[in-house]
């Protein structure tokens, strides 16, 4: 399966000749050249999978990793070296899959969304850079490769937001992204090298072979400052992980990231960079399982707190890519959660199946829901909510892709979410009911908030263009009647449309498995049955909250006749649901949380960097200019020095 | 005299000639003749680099060993570490041609270029020294011609500045440093490294000779708090002088520092062990600190480079032959990175008429967008970002300090790549993202410095991914 190369090796060139050749060609040309660049990846990829789920993957009952390619790339001691490679098993060929498939899509749809942008070839180009380095990413063999495709998925990420966009916000947002994740990095890296201390060896199929045998004996009886050595490490992994997979409190870039280009939050904030913790996370599973146990049940906690945490913030926002943003955080949290809950083995690690099914599914149909939402604001020219109303009649397209990846999220089947969060719910329920009932209580949130947006966004108020609303864009594009976009924009929905609606039905656990032993798993009814349940209440709410924009209960009431007092009783539901949720709830729970991730959480990150600013500035004074004061400091500088060495 | 000692000098000597030849046609050439000083300069000089690298083109060794009853050193790593400050010199000598050949420079171009080779001869020696007299004269060889570039554009009242003050403090850290030397001899009866490292022991006199000798190197390498003058005097100095500065002239002392500690001090580990540490994390974020709020592109680096110091020394505190692996790849990718950042500085001011704001490079993307990238690179490697090479350099020294268990102190260093992130991506900001109406206007950088550009570029983005480099210089380190 040497071919497989092409995966990682397609991107690259790409990268390099719509790099250094893009500026001489038309960026029309430019932009096919690299849609076809990833179609060929996309179709690679897709061979891959074919071959090794359905041809050489098993061996027996046991899906065994291959490596078709693995080259010493430097040696450091007799038994430490990083390799470079590629690394085959179900998880990476599942994530070639997802990032393939999503990164082609935003390659068509970026055709049409970004036309008439300047610097449209460095687009593109930098989209290349992009998916090699998630490519090379899922596929490492090793940790230490992993690390260096993850920094430089960081990377590209950075110029992605930055180098193409001229906006001060976004460049801002894409350094603030870029710092706060290599701050969590740095976590990684110390845990890499200890981890690599201790174990002698980078290469995860040493690290996790024979139930992890390797770490636990090489990490048994040390700790330090009252935990194992192990659980250190392993946690500081984690904190690399949850940088990139915005856990909180180290979430604070992805809001802000929103201000990229939308196709670009589609392909990077819904459904590869973002999971990337997710990934590392499965990818070490086993270690993590067997040498570190606690550290997965403080990934089950972060977990929970963020997805409730984030989810219930998602219910305040307006702009809706922030909205979507708080739901990506919320979501990859539940895949978190997941992990943190799974046991090891067989249908014990329900909760790593699930985790990887949910990111399966969840890459597609956030990634529509990004799209569809780029669509419309391809359209009214705005990000937010109150410029927007009744756009199911001029969109229909967007409108039901949209609707659909709706219902999938909000997880009602037989739409894709149904069945990975079933999963995942059913996992903690067996495993931790606290957990589970606040998971259940955020699908419930989850699939409110969803219809909150769709509902604002589509249906609510007839649409009219809102005098009142600045339009980024400017130029006054908003006086003519919003239309549906064109084909390469509407291709990529129709197409993540039937990905969210059939992905589902997928029987993920004859493929992945925390042992790589495929089991059977069964739909959980009485999970299934409460979930159903809480996302229709969710959505019910949302319909009477948001479907229209004055609730006239007359009007309901001549329409039903006989159901009028039911009608008038539900308008008084409605009222008191409306002082509950307006009033209470929003200004006195979200309302305060939102505050207190703004302010306090993001404000302790700005802190430290005004703290270190005046420290910059306090300490000036040292550098006066005058050589008498140089020379003292010199010389008082030497004389401390010995006095210090002398007398301690 | 057994003159066949002079055979393991091979480097120096073809120096001393280039020199001799480069004073006698500065000194006796036409003004037409002068034209071609730069050409004949840096084919002469190109030819010594390549001449260092004999053993890897064609397989034929260098004669290695103690000479000169140990005065004198030469090893594999002694050849390393000068062609590593050859392919610096190249590079400076490359980028300095647009400056020397405008304005009153133009006539004296000739001095700039022997008073260079002549501090590279004490930098040779440094590096070489098997006994304290030896590197002690190395670095005063190294030191005085050092503020004549300096205040090489002495018209100008900065550069004249510049030159006081580098001379001043020079002095008085060559004093400094005698100081400790005697001390040392005083206590261990000796000046030759073998000798000093046989009777080591520790004595209040001995400690205190060490202490004033690391001020010596200190100043050299501006460490904190040695490190005072550095930004005066890099303001000051003309634009390739402080490249020069800033990369061989540090290099030259990191490397001297490195042998002396491991060679002579490697049995009292426990003594300098810790003030080091001190001295590198406190390097490194005072660096950081006063590098934020810089608004002259020149003192930026200045304290980017004091930063880079304090990683320089990390090696030197694992006191393995990986931390000097390390050490030494180090500073073999900073000359790339730190050289790429000031070829960019050199053409920008040269157009610019001597502007060295960072708000001079405001829209640099738009008008010049070759150099831009450069500059860009050159940042994410010192920055430490993969896969540029910068990367590769700092995580050898973060895992030679894992392997000795320096937790803290790697987390101190690695803690400061993030900050150090904040400040280099405000350059990266202002060329890309800021508009400004006094934008440079778009030129044609000359053809030589477009030339150390390239070199530069290649360096910073082939040298980290070729392991090879990072594993030659593996098996010819060695530990304490």
């Amino acid at each position: 399966m040497e071919y497989s190369i092409l995966i990682i090796a397609t991107p690259l060139l790409m990268f390099l000749f719509l790099g250094l050749l893009g500026g001489k060609m038309k960026p029309k040309v430019a932009g096919i050249i690299g849609t076809l660049g990833m179609t060929l990846c996309a179709t690679v990829a897709y061979t891959v999978a074919y071959q090794y789920f359905f041809q050489i993957g098993k061996t027996g009952d046991t899906w065994t990793p291959a490596v078709p390619i693995n080259f010493e790339w430097l040696r450091f001691t007799d038994h430490l070296h990083i390799d470079l490679g590629i690394l085959l098993d179900p998880i990476s060929v599942m994530m070639l899959v997802v990032i393939t498939t999503v990164s082609l899509m935003v390659h068509l749809y970026s055709l049409g969304y970004m036309h008439g942008e300047t610097g449209f070839q460095r687009y593109y180009a930098l989209l290349s850079l992009f998916s090699f380095s998630m490519l090379g990413l899922v596929v490492a063999t090793n940790i230490f490769q992993m690390y260096i495709f993850w920094e430089l998925v960081g990377v590209s990420s950075y110029s992605l937001i930055g180098f193409y966009y001229t906006k001060p916000s976004a460049v801002s947002a894409s350094k603030k992204a870029f710092i706060v994740t290599r701050f969590a990095d740095l976590g990684f890296l110390v845990g890499i090298l200890i981890l690599s201390y201790y174990t002698g060896t980078f290469d995860f199929a040493n690290l996790t072979q024979d139930n992890s045998a390797l770490v636990v004996n090489s990490f048994a009886g040390k700790s330090f400052i009252g935990l194992s050595l192990a659980t250190w490490a392993l946690a500081l992994i984690f904190m690399g992980g949850a940088g990139k997979s915005a856990m909180f409190p180290l979430h604070i870039w992805l809001p802000d990231a929103m201000e990229g280009p939308t196709p670009v939050s589609a392909l990077i904030h819904a459904a590869t960079m973002v999971v990337a913790g997710v990934f590392l996370v499965a990818r070490l599973f086993p270690v993590y399982h067997f040498a570190a146990p606690e550290v997965l049940t403080m990934i089950a906690y972060v977990g929970t707190f963020t997805a409730l945490f984030a989810a219930v913030i998602a219910i305040t926002q307006t702009d809706i890519k922030r909205v979507l943003a708080f739901s990506t955080i919320s979501q990859i949290a539940y895949m978190m959660v997941a992990l943190g809950v799974s046991d090891f083995g067989g249908h014990d690690g329900l909760g790593y199946m699930a985790s990887m099914f949910h990111l399966f599914t969840h890459a597609f149909f956030k990634a529509l829901l990004f799209l569809g939402a780029g669509s419309v604001i391809h359209a009214v020219h705005s990000n937010e909510m109150h410029a927007m109303g009744g756009l199911h009649k001029y969109m229909k397209i967007t409108s039901i892709t949209f609707l659909v990846a709706c219902l999938a999220i909000a997880g009602i089947p037989p739409f894709s979410g149904f069945y990975s969060k079933d999963e995942i719910l059913a996992a903690a329920f067996h495993n931790h009911q606290a957990i589970f009932w606040t998971l259940w209580v955020v699908a419930g949130l989850t699939a409110f908030y969803m219809f909150r947006l769709y509902f604002c966004i589509f249906w609510n108020r007839p649409y009219s263009p809102h005098p009142l609303t600045p339009s980024p864009q400017g130029e006054g594009g908003h006086h003519h009647k919003p239309h549906e976009s064109p084909w390469t924009m509407a291709l990529p929905l129709i197409i993540l449309g039937v990905f969210s609606i059939f992905s589902g039905l997928i029987p993920f656990a004859d493929f992945v498995s925390s042992d790589n032993q495929p089991f059977h798993t069964h739909i959980d009814w009485t999970v299934a049955s409460m979930s159903i349940l809480v996302a229709i209440i969710g959505i019910g709410t949302a319909f009477v909250l948001y479907f229209k924009e004055s609730r006239q209960p007359a009007v309901l009431a001549q329409k039903m006749g006989v159901l009028y007092r039911g009608a008038l009783h539900k308008f008084y539901l409605d009222e008191v649901w409306m002082w509950v949720t307006q009033t209470v709830v929003f200004r006195y729970i979200c309302k305060p949380i939102a505050w207190f991730d703004r302010h306090i959480i993001d404000g302790t990150m700005d802190g430290i960097a005004w703290t270190t600013q005046k420290a910059s500035t306090s300490i000036r004074g040292l550098q006066s200019g005058q050589v008498q004061f140089y020379a003292w400091v010199f010389v008082a500088g030497t004389i401390l020095i010995a006095a210090l060495v002398l007398f301690l | 005299m057994d003159f066949s000692n002079f055979l393991y000098m091979g480097q120096e000597i073809g120096l001393l000639i280039l020199f001799v030849i480069l004073f006698l046609y500065d000194t006796f050439c036409t003004a037409n003749g002068r034209k071609y000083f730069q050409t004949i300069a840096v084919s002469g000089f190109a030819v010594l680099t390549l001449y260092g690298f004999l053993p890897q083109i064609c397989n034929q060794s260098f004669l290695v060993g103690e000479v000169f009853g140990g005065m004198y050193v030469s090893s594999d790593m002694t050849i390393l570490m000068k062609n590593i400050l050859n392919m610096a010199t190249l590079i400076v000598f490359l980028q300095s041609r647009q400056w020397l050949q405008t304005g009153e420079t133009l006539h004296r171009q000739g001095e700039f270029y022997t008073i260079t080779l002549s501090t590279l001869l004490g930098m040779y020696l440094m590096v070489s020294a098997g006994n304290f007299m030896m590197l002690y004269v190395g670095m005063e060889t190294a030191s005085l011609p050092l503020a004549c570039l300096t205040a090489f554009n002495k018209y100008k009242e900065q550069s004249a500045e510049a030159g006081v003050k580098y001379i001043l403090i020079s002095a008085l850290s060559s004093g400094v440093m005698l100081f400790g030397l005697s001390f040392l001899y005083g206590g261990l009866g000796s000046m030759y490294f073998a000798d000093m490292a046989a009777g080591m022991q520790l004595s209040t006199l001995t400690v205190l000779g060490f202490v004033f000798f690391l001020g010596g190197l200190g100043f050299k390498l501006s460490l904190v708090p040695f490190h005072l003058w550095t930004a005066d005097v890099y303001e000051g100095a003309p634009t390739s002088v402080t490249a020069y500065l800033s990369v061989v002239s540090k290099g030259a002392a990191a490397f001297a520092l490195l042998f002396v500690l491991y060679q002579v001090f490697g049995k009292v580990l426990g003594v300098w062990e810790p003030i080091l540490w001190w001295l590198a994390a406190i390097t490194i974020t005072l660096g950081n600190l006063f590098a934020i709020r810089q608004t002259d592109i020149k003192r930026f680096f200045a304290f980017s480079s004091i930063s880079q110091a304090g990683y320089i020394i990390l090696g030197i505190i694992s006191a393995s032959d990986q931390g000097m692996a390390a050490l030494v790849f180090y500073v073999l990718v900073y000359l790339f990175s730190n050289l790429a950042a000031f070829g960019v500085i050199a053409a920008v001011e040269q157009q610019s008429n001597g502007d060295t704001r960072i708000a001079a490079f405001n829209g640099l993307y738009k008008s010049n967008p070759k150099l831009a990238t450069v500059m860009t690179l050159a940042v994410f490697s010192l920055g430490g970002i993969p896969i540029f090479a910068g990367f590769f350099s700092k995580l050898y020294i973060f895992f030679s300090l894992g392997a000795q268990g320096q937790w803290i102190l790697f987390f101190i260093a690695a803690l400061n790549t993030v900050i150090s992130l904040f400040y280099y991506l405000l350059i990266v900001k202002a060329m890309w993202f800021q508009e400004s109406a006094e934008n440079v206007s778009s030129f044609k950088t000359d053809t030589s410095n477009r030339i150390s550009l390239v070199l530069c570029t290649a360096g910073i983005i082939a040298v980290g991914l070729m392991s090879f480099i990072y594993e030659y210089i593996q098996t010819i380190s060695f530990g304490v």
